[in-house]
């Protein structure tokens, strides 16, 4: 028993935040304005995130939260045990036990279903503000599909660096209409949107929700002679051996030693509780740190 | 006020509704897709499942248009009671509810504007029956094509070229709902 409505917000608000996304599964990639609520953490740690996702619970949900693939980072820990205490709801690390997973900036490496629901935080949902400030201008900008901007941005990165320089936050075209900001997720994440689960994306301190309904057209901008491509660091992971996961480089000490590892914690821990060991790994113990 | 506007609301409200919901988003996301609402008994001739939505979505902030036989003294005290909403006429109607020959014509409803095109109604249509065979839809939510008996068609072809303005629906047949956003492309 706890002191808190089920899922901590109140009903009125949670009824407001489920009007804006159906709304945003039936505009796919449109950003819904929301009356964003403070929520018991600062601005910038998942607050959309998190309405969206307590709006969306079920008692009988299983909850995994990620923070850049991990599971084991304060973000996601302090996000799990506020659904636990408020929520009730189960928690788990496993991606595949997983019905609701709120993610910061990585689609976990294992194939979402239609039986999962991906909860993205979201910092700055505009995919314009950086290249024109005002909201009433991009909100004309989308409400006359123009995009130009974003395409000289993208050559821009093309005449100065030779290629698309963007690595994440990568823009997306959805069902040819909308360029939606699929938040920070590395561009190697990109392909994976057009998937089997519902995804929902959550922007706190700007107020803004928004949705990719299952097997959404979701379309990484790019040039004819410059075509978009999904780019990892070119190694393999040093814990598990792993090949096609999204590496996260960590430095080991002071002489310049580093080692890379799968940001999927979980992808990572599967692999060698299934026998795969990388280069600096150690066979896999359970329990073992 | 009669004492059955009193009753039939969610038994726990917090999580009636949010089992509620997530059979609508279900639906809502996957076009065609027929899924169960239960935990409410609202008044004839409202369905099951027209209840729950109403419970689930409606409340001060969302003007309901009731149409034709929905438009009785025991529903509006049932909504009233439950749900705090203010009954509009269907230009201001966020909700609008009733069978699809009272509900039309779908040029009363408003649609969004370019700038907003979330600022649309959504039709909560009870129909007679709910199955999965008719009409093909393809769009957004369906891998490849789902099927879903229409009242018509030409309406939602209308309404989808106007796309991202729009008009959605829910379908609605005693306890089970299924959904067509404005994205969805239906042939006959």
């Amino acid at each position: 028993m706890n002191e808190y409505n089920f899922a901590y917000l109140d009903e009125q608000t949670k009824r407001m935040i489920r009007r804006a996304i159906l709304k945003g599964l039936a505009i796919p990639g449109y950003q819904v304005p929301f009356a964003s609520r403070e929520m018991p953490m600062p601005y910038g740690w998942g607050t959309g995130g998190v309405q969206v996702s307590a709006a969306t619970l079920v008692p009988e949900d299983r909850m995994k939260v990620i923070d850049q693939g991990a599971d084991d980072t304060t973000n996601a820990v302090s996000i799990r045990k506020f659904f636990e205490r408020t929520a009730g709801v189960e928690t788990t690390e496993e991606t595949g036990r997983a019905t609701l997973i709120q993610t910061r900036h990585r689609i976990p490496e294992e194939t979402l279903t239609e039986d999962q629901i991906l909860v993205y935080q979201v910092p700055i949902p505009e995919p314009l503000r950086f290249l024109e400030p005002r909201e009433t201008e991009t909100r004309k900008m989308h409400s006359l599909e123009e995009y130009g901007l974003m395409h000289v941005k993208l050559y821009e990165d093309i005449s100065q660096h030779g290629a698309i320089a963007t690595s994440y936050a990568y823009p997306v075209k959805v069902e040819e209409r909308y360029v939606m900001d699929p938040s920070p997720i590395p561009k190697f994440d990109n392909p994976k949107m057009e998937m089997a689960a519902i995804q929902l994306f959550g922007a706190g301190r700007e107020q803004r929700i928004y949705a990719l309904p299952p097997w959404c057209e979701v379309v990484s901008l790019d040039f004819e002679d410059h075509p978009f491509e999904p780019s990892k660091a070119e190694h393999e992971c040093d814990l598990c051996g792993a090949e096609d996961s999204y590496l996260d480089e960590v430095i080991v000490d002071d002489a310049g030693g580093r080692m890379f590892v799968c940001s999927d914690t979980d992808y990572c821990r599967g692999r060698r509780a299934a026998g795969h060991v990388g280069a600096q790994g150690v066979p896999y113990e359970e329990g073992a740190a | 006020m009669q004492t059955e506007a009193l009753t039939g609301g969610f038994g726990d409200a917090p999580v009636d509704a949010a089992r509620a919901f997530r059979g609508a988003m279900n639906a809502m996301a996957r076009p065609g897709r027929i899924e169960d609402l239960t935990g409410a008994e609202p008044p004839a001739p409202l369905s099951v499942a027209a209840g729950v939505l109403v419970l689930t979505l409606c409340d001060a902030e969302t003007p309901v248009y009731l149409a034709g036989d929905h438009d009785a003294p025991a529903v509006r005290e049932w909504i009233t009671f439950h749900t705090g909403a203010p009954f509009s006429g269907p230009d201001r109607a966020m909700f609008a509810l009733g069978t699809w020959h009272a509900l039309g014509p779908l040029e009363a409803y408003p649609v969004g504007t370019p700038e907003y095109p979330d600022r649309s109604t959504t039709l909560i249509v009870e129909v007679p029956e709910l199955v999965a065979e008719g009409a093909v839809l393809r769009g957004p939510g369906i891998r490849d094509t789902a099927r879903l008996r229409l009242p018509e068609v030409a309406a939602f072809q209308r309404n989808a070229k106007a796309f991202p303005l729009g008009l959605d629906f829910f379908f609605t047949c005693g306890d089970r709902v299924a959904a067509l956003p404005r994205t969805t492309k239906v042939e006959g």
